[in-house]
Protein backbone atom coordinates (compact mmCIF):
# COMPACT_ATOMS: atom_id res chain seq x y z
CA UNK A 1 0.00 0.00 0.00
CA UNK A 2 1.45 3.47 -0.76
CA UNK A 3 -0.68 5.70 1.31
CA UNK A 4 0.80 8.79 1.70
CA UNK A 5 -0.96 10.18 4.27
CA UNK A 6 1.63 10.53 7.43
CA UNK A 7 -1.18 8.60 9.73
CA UNK A 8 -0.13 5.89 12.40
CA UNK A 9 -3.59 4.47 11.69
CA UNK A 10 -2.96 4.37 7.80
CA UNK A 11 -2.26 0.38 8.63
CA UNK A 12 -6.23 0.60 9.10
CA UNK A 13 -6.67 1.27 5.45
CA UNK A 14 -7.57 -2.01 3.94
CA UNK A 15 -10.74 -3.42 2.26
CA UNK A 16 -13.49 -2.58 4.30
CA UNK A 17 -14.59 -6.29 5.91
CA UNK A 18 -10.88 -7.64 5.93
CA UNK A 19 -10.77 -6.86 9.57
CA UNK A 20 -13.93 -8.19 10.82
CA UNK A 21 -13.50 -11.80 9.01
CA UNK A 22 -15.78 -11.26 6.85
CA UNK A 23 -18.89 -10.28 8.90
CA UNK A 24 -20.93 -7.38 8.23
CA UNK A 25 -23.22 -7.21 11.73
CA UNK A 26 -22.31 -7.06 14.69
CA UNK A 27 -22.88 -9.41 17.96
CA UNK A 28 -24.63 -6.68 19.75
CA UNK A 29 -27.09 -3.70 18.69
CA UNK A 30 -25.23 -0.64 18.35
CA UNK A 31 -26.83 2.44 17.31
CA UNK A 32 -23.84 4.91 15.86
CA UNK A 33 -24.20 7.24 18.54
CA UNK A 34 -23.78 4.86 21.30
CA UNK A 35 -20.89 5.50 23.62
CA UNK A 36 -18.42 3.69 24.30
CA UNK A 37 -15.15 3.71 26.94
CA UNK A 38 -12.73 1.33 27.94
CA UNK A 39 -12.90 -0.40 31.14
CA UNK A 40 -10.40 -1.93 33.65
CA UNK A 41 -10.04 -5.17 32.02
CA UNK A 42 -9.89 -3.49 28.28
CA UNK A 43 -7.04 -1.33 29.87
CA UNK A 44 -5.25 -4.64 31.20
CA UNK A 45 -5.61 -6.38 28.18
CA UNK A 46 -4.78 -3.69 25.18
CA UNK A 47 -1.27 -5.51 24.95
CA UNK A 48 -2.60 -8.30 23.86
CA UNK A 49 -5.13 -7.03 21.17
CA UNK A 50 -4.64 -7.00 17.64
CA UNK A 51 -4.43 -3.49 15.66
CA UNK A 52 -8.05 -2.15 15.18
CA UNK A 53 -9.86 -3.37 18.26
CA UNK A 54 -6.45 -1.99 20.10
CA UNK A 55 -6.70 1.32 18.58
CA UNK A 56 -10.24 1.35 19.60
CA UNK A 57 -9.65 0.80 23.18
CA UNK A 58 -7.04 3.39 23.20
CA UNK A 59 -9.01 6.05 21.48
CA UNK A 60 -11.87 5.15 24.36
CA UNK A 61 -10.14 6.39 27.01
CA UNK A 62 -12.38 9.28 26.76
CA UNK A 63 -16.10 8.30 25.84
CA UNK A 64 -16.69 8.16 22.11
CA UNK A 65 -19.76 7.46 20.16
CA UNK A 66 -18.95 4.99 17.63
CA UNK A 67 -19.70 7.29 14.72
CA UNK A 68 -16.42 9.16 16.28
CA UNK A 69 -14.70 6.27 16.32
CA UNK A 70 -15.38 5.58 12.94
CA UNK A 71 -14.59 8.96 11.63
CA UNK A 72 -10.74 8.71 13.72
CA UNK A 73 -10.11 5.15 12.88
CA UNK A 74 -11.14 5.76 9.11
CA UNK A 75 -13.46 2.97 9.52
CA UNK A 76 -16.80 2.28 7.71
CA UNK A 77 -18.83 2.07 9.66
CA UNK A 78 -20.53 -1.02 9.74
CA UNK A 79 -17.40 -2.33 10.47
CA UNK A 80 -16.50 -0.05 13.93
CA UNK A 81 -19.81 -1.95 15.09
CA UNK A 82 -18.72 -5.00 14.51
CA UNK A 83 -15.27 -4.53 16.42
CA UNK A 84 -16.94 -2.70 19.06
CA UNK A 85 -19.32 -5.61 18.68
CA UNK A 86 -16.39 -8.19 19.64
CA UNK A 87 -14.99 -5.85 22.22
CA UNK A 88 -18.11 -5.48 24.20
CA UNK A 89 -18.63 -9.48 23.96
CA UNK A 90 -14.82 -10.06 25.57
CA UNK A 91 -15.35 -7.26 28.44
CA UNK A 92 -12.77 -4.47 26.88
CA UNK A 93 -15.28 -2.45 26.55
CA UNK A 94 -18.76 -0.74 27.96
CA UNK A 95 -21.34 1.13 26.18
CA UNK A 96 -24.23 3.43 26.74
CA UNK A 97 -27.03 4.48 25.45
CA UNK A 98 -30.23 6.53 26.03
CA UNK A 99 -33.22 5.27 27.26
CA UNK A 100 -36.24 5.08 25.37
CA UNK A 101 -39.94 4.69 25.58
CA UNK A 102 -42.33 2.10 23.42
CA UNK A 103 -41.99 4.26 20.62
CA UNK A 104 -38.01 4.69 20.18
CA UNK A 105 -37.81 8.36 20.86
CA UNK A 106 -36.06 9.83 23.91
CA UNK A 107 -39.09 10.11 26.95
CA UNK A 108 -39.92 13.39 28.15
CA UNK A 109 -37.63 13.10 31.55
CA UNK A 110 -34.50 13.10 28.91
CA UNK A 111 -36.18 15.47 26.54
CA UNK A 112 -36.39 18.27 29.26
CA UNK A 113 -33.02 17.69 30.21
CA UNK A 114 -31.75 17.91 26.70
CA UNK A 115 -34.06 21.51 26.24
CA UNK A 116 -32.25 22.51 29.59
CA UNK A 117 -28.92 21.67 28.02
CA UNK A 118 -29.46 23.24 24.74
CA UNK A 119 -30.58 26.70 26.69
CA UNK A 120 -28.04 26.98 29.01
CA UNK A 121 -25.37 27.07 25.96
CA UNK B 1 -17.38 14.31 31.43
CA UNK B 2 -18.78 12.12 33.48
CA UNK B 3 -17.77 8.33 32.58
CA UNK B 4 -20.94 7.68 30.64
CA UNK B 5 -22.76 10.48 29.26
CA UNK B 6 -25.99 9.65 27.67
CA UNK B 7 -26.29 10.35 23.87
CA UNK B 8 -28.88 12.30 22.78
CA UNK B 9 -29.28 13.04 18.69
CA UNK B 10 -30.90 15.24 16.13
CA UNK B 11 -31.26 14.79 12.38
CA UNK B 12 -30.37 17.74 10.25
CA UNK B 13 -31.97 17.13 7.12
CA UNK B 14 -32.96 18.98 3.56
CA UNK B 15 -31.55 19.51 -0.13
CA UNK B 16 -28.55 19.31 -1.61
CA UNK B 17 -26.23 22.40 -0.23
CA UNK B 18 -28.69 24.06 1.60
CA UNK B 19 -26.17 24.47 5.04
CA UNK B 20 -26.52 20.97 6.92
CA UNK B 21 -22.81 20.83 7.23
CA UNK B 22 -22.47 24.29 8.23
CA UNK B 23 -25.55 24.46 10.75
CA UNK B 24 -23.76 21.29 12.56
CA UNK B 25 -20.55 23.48 12.09
CA UNK B 26 -22.33 26.95 13.93
CA UNK B 27 -22.69 25.12 17.21
CA UNK B 28 -20.20 21.83 17.52
CA UNK B 29 -17.56 21.91 20.17
CA UNK B 30 -16.01 19.59 17.55
CA UNK B 31 -14.78 20.26 14.15
CA UNK B 32 -17.41 18.09 12.06
CA UNK B 33 -16.08 14.81 11.88
CA UNK B 34 -17.03 12.62 8.72
CA UNK B 35 -17.90 8.62 9.02
CA UNK B 36 -18.62 7.00 6.01
CA UNK B 37 -20.69 3.75 5.35
CA UNK B 38 -21.48 1.27 2.72
CA UNK B 39 -24.14 0.84 0.42
CA UNK B 40 -25.98 -2.70 1.27
CA UNK B 41 -27.67 -4.85 -1.24
CA UNK B 42 -30.08 -2.16 -0.53
CA UNK B 43 -28.48 -0.68 -3.49
CA UNK B 44 -29.98 -2.77 -6.09
CA UNK B 45 -33.27 -1.56 -5.38
CA UNK B 46 -32.56 2.04 -4.89
CA UNK B 47 -29.54 2.92 -7.06
CA UNK B 48 -31.12 4.28 -10.65
CA UNK B 49 -27.74 5.00 -12.10
CA UNK B 50 -29.30 3.65 -15.92
CA UNK B 51 -27.50 0.40 -16.41
CA UNK B 52 -25.88 -0.15 -13.32
CA UNK B 53 -26.84 -3.06 -12.52
CA UNK B 54 -23.39 -4.48 -11.34
CA UNK B 55 -22.88 -5.25 -7.57
CA UNK B 56 -20.63 -2.19 -7.34
CA UNK B 57 -20.26 -0.39 -4.01
CA UNK B 58 -21.24 2.49 -2.99
CA UNK B 59 -19.68 4.67 -0.10
CA UNK B 60 -22.03 7.45 1.78
CA UNK B 61 -20.58 9.92 3.59
CA UNK B 62 -22.10 11.32 6.46
CA UNK B 63 -21.07 14.77 8.28
CA UNK B 64 -21.53 15.17 12.29
CA UNK B 65 -21.14 17.21 15.40
CA UNK B 66 -21.00 16.98 18.62
CA UNK B 67 -22.51 19.15 21.33
CA UNK B 68 -21.84 19.08 24.95
CA UNK B 69 -25.16 19.51 27.13
CA UNK B 70 -23.99 19.07 30.81
CA UNK B 71 -21.51 16.40 32.60
CA UNK B 72 -24.14 13.88 31.93
CA UNK B 73 -25.54 14.70 28.20
CA UNK B 74 -24.01 14.92 25.09
CA UNK B 75 -26.19 15.66 21.75
CA UNK B 76 -24.79 14.36 18.64
CA UNK B 77 -25.97 16.06 15.24
CA UNK B 78 -26.01 14.03 12.24
CA UNK B 79 -26.44 15.68 8.80
CA UNK B 80 -28.38 13.43 5.75
CA UNK B 81 -26.50 12.41 2.71
CA UNK B 82 -27.76 14.65 0.25
CA UNK B 83 -29.15 12.24 -2.27
CA UNK B 84 -32.44 10.24 -2.43
CA UNK B 85 -31.10 7.15 -2.88
CA UNK B 86 -29.14 7.29 -0.18
CA UNK B 87 -32.19 6.91 2.25
CA UNK B 88 -31.37 3.48 3.24
CA UNK B 89 -29.07 5.64 5.58
CA UNK B 90 -31.63 7.76 6.66
CA UNK B 91 -33.67 4.62 8.33
CA UNK B 92 -30.60 4.62 10.97
CA UNK B 93 -30.44 8.26 11.90
CA UNK B 94 -33.92 8.72 12.51
CA UNK B 95 -34.03 5.34 14.72
CA UNK B 96 -34.00 6.85 18.96
CA UNK B 97 -33.14 10.37 17.04
CA UNK B 98 -34.74 13.32 19.13
CA UNK B 99 -36.51 14.63 15.52
CA UNK B 100 -35.36 16.55 12.48
CA UNK B 101 -34.47 19.96 11.28
CA UNK B 102 -35.01 19.93 7.76
CA UNK B 103 -33.63 23.35 6.54
CA UNK B 104 -35.31 24.92 3.46
CA UNK B 105 -33.46 27.39 1.27
CA UNK B 106 -36.21 28.93 0.02
CA UNK B 107 -34.74 29.46 -3.89
CA UNK B 108 -34.92 26.17 -3.91
CA UNK B 109 -37.81 24.73 -1.97
CA UNK B 110 -39.14 21.58 -3.95
CA UNK B 111 -35.67 19.78 -2.69
CA UNK B 112 -36.44 19.77 0.85
CA UNK B 113 -39.80 17.43 -0.19
CA UNK B 114 -37.81 14.57 0.38
CA UNK B 115 -36.78 15.06 3.53
CA UNK B 116 -40.24 16.24 4.79
CA UNK B 117 -41.91 13.02 3.33
CA UNK B 118 -39.32 10.46 4.65
CA UNK B 119 -40.07 12.40 8.25
CA UNK B 120 -43.66 12.21 7.85
CA UNK B 121 -43.84 8.57 6.97
CA UNK B 122 -41.28 7.95 9.42
CA UNK B 123 -43.14 9.14 11.92
CA UNK B 124 -40.42 11.27 13.09
CA UNK B 125 -40.76 14.39 15.22
CA UNK B 126 -39.27 17.31 12.70
CA UNK B 127 -39.43 21.18 12.25
CA UNK B 128 -39.04 22.88 8.92
CA UNK B 129 -36.21 25.63 9.22
CA UNK B 130 -36.07 28.31 6.71
CA UNK B 131 -31.87 29.14 6.03
CA UNK B 132 -31.71 33.06 5.42
CA UNK B 133 -28.19 32.72 4.99
CA UNK B 134 -28.17 35.60 2.83
CA UNK B 135 -29.93 37.64 5.62
CA UNK B 136 -32.80 38.06 3.62
CA UNK B 137 -35.85 36.00 4.28
CA UNK B 138 -37.76 35.70 0.32
CA UNK B 139 -40.25 34.28 1.88
CA UNK B 140 -42.76 34.75 5.04
CA UNK B 141 -42.76 31.23 6.89
CA UNK B 142 -46.67 30.81 6.41
CA UNK B 143 -46.08 31.54 2.81
CA UNK B 144 -43.50 28.18 3.37
CA UNK B 145 -46.10 26.04 5.31
CA UNK B 146 -48.86 26.57 2.27
CA UNK B 147 -45.86 25.75 -0.27
CA UNK B 148 -44.91 22.48 1.63
CA UNK B 149 -48.67 21.90 2.53
CA UNK B 150 -47.48 21.56 6.15
CA UNK B 151 -49.86 20.58 9.04
CA UNK B 152 -50.66 23.31 11.79
CA UNK B 153 -48.61 21.49 14.31
CA UNK B 154 -45.73 21.33 12.60
CA UNK B 155 -43.42 24.37 13.26
CA UNK B 156 -41.87 26.37 10.78
CA UNK B 157 -38.91 28.37 11.71
CA UNK B 158 -36.36 30.54 10.59
CA UNK B 159 -32.74 30.32 11.01
CA UNK B 160 -29.43 31.27 9.82
CA UNK B 161 -26.62 28.05 9.36
CA UNK B 162 -23.90 30.18 10.29
CA UNK B 163 -25.05 31.63 13.85
CA UNK B 164 -24.44 29.84 16.40
CA UNK B 165 -27.42 31.51 18.41
CA UNK B 166 -30.19 30.80 15.63
CA UNK B 167 -28.57 26.84 15.54
CA UNK B 168 -29.44 26.88 19.36
CA UNK B 169 -33.21 28.26 19.13
CA UNK B 170 -33.79 25.77 15.93
CA UNK B 171 -32.54 22.88 18.33
CA UNK B 172 -34.52 23.97 20.90
CA UNK B 173 -37.83 24.59 19.31
CA UNK B 174 -37.34 21.45 17.83
CA UNK B 175 -36.80 19.61 21.10
CA UNK B 176 -39.60 21.58 22.06
CA UNK B 177 -41.57 20.37 19.31
CA UNK B 178 -40.81 17.07 20.09
CA UNK B 179 -41.95 17.17 23.86
CA UNK B 180 -45.33 18.08 22.44
CA UNK B 181 -45.46 14.82 20.30
CA UNK B 182 -44.17 13.08 23.30
CA UNK B 183 -46.77 13.89 25.84
CA UNK B 184 -49.47 13.90 23.01
CA UNK B 185 -48.09 10.26 22.04
CA UNK B 186 -48.14 9.25 26.12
Amino acid sequence: MTNPEPDALSGLRVRPYMVTGGRTRSVVELPLETIVRVTPEGQKAVETLSLEPRAIVDLCHQPLSIAEISAHLHLHLQVAKVLVGDLVHSGHVATHSATADATDRPDLQLLERVLDGLQSL
Amino acid sequence: MSANPIPVKIVVAGGFAVGKTTFVSAISDIEPLTTEAAMTQVAKDVDDFGDAKTKKSTTVAMDFGRVGLSEELVLYLFGTPGQDRFHFMWDELVRGAIGAAVLVDTGRIDQCFPAIDYMENAGVPFIVAINAFDGMLRHHPEDVREALDLPRHIPVVVTDARHRAAVRDTLVALVRHAMTMAATTA
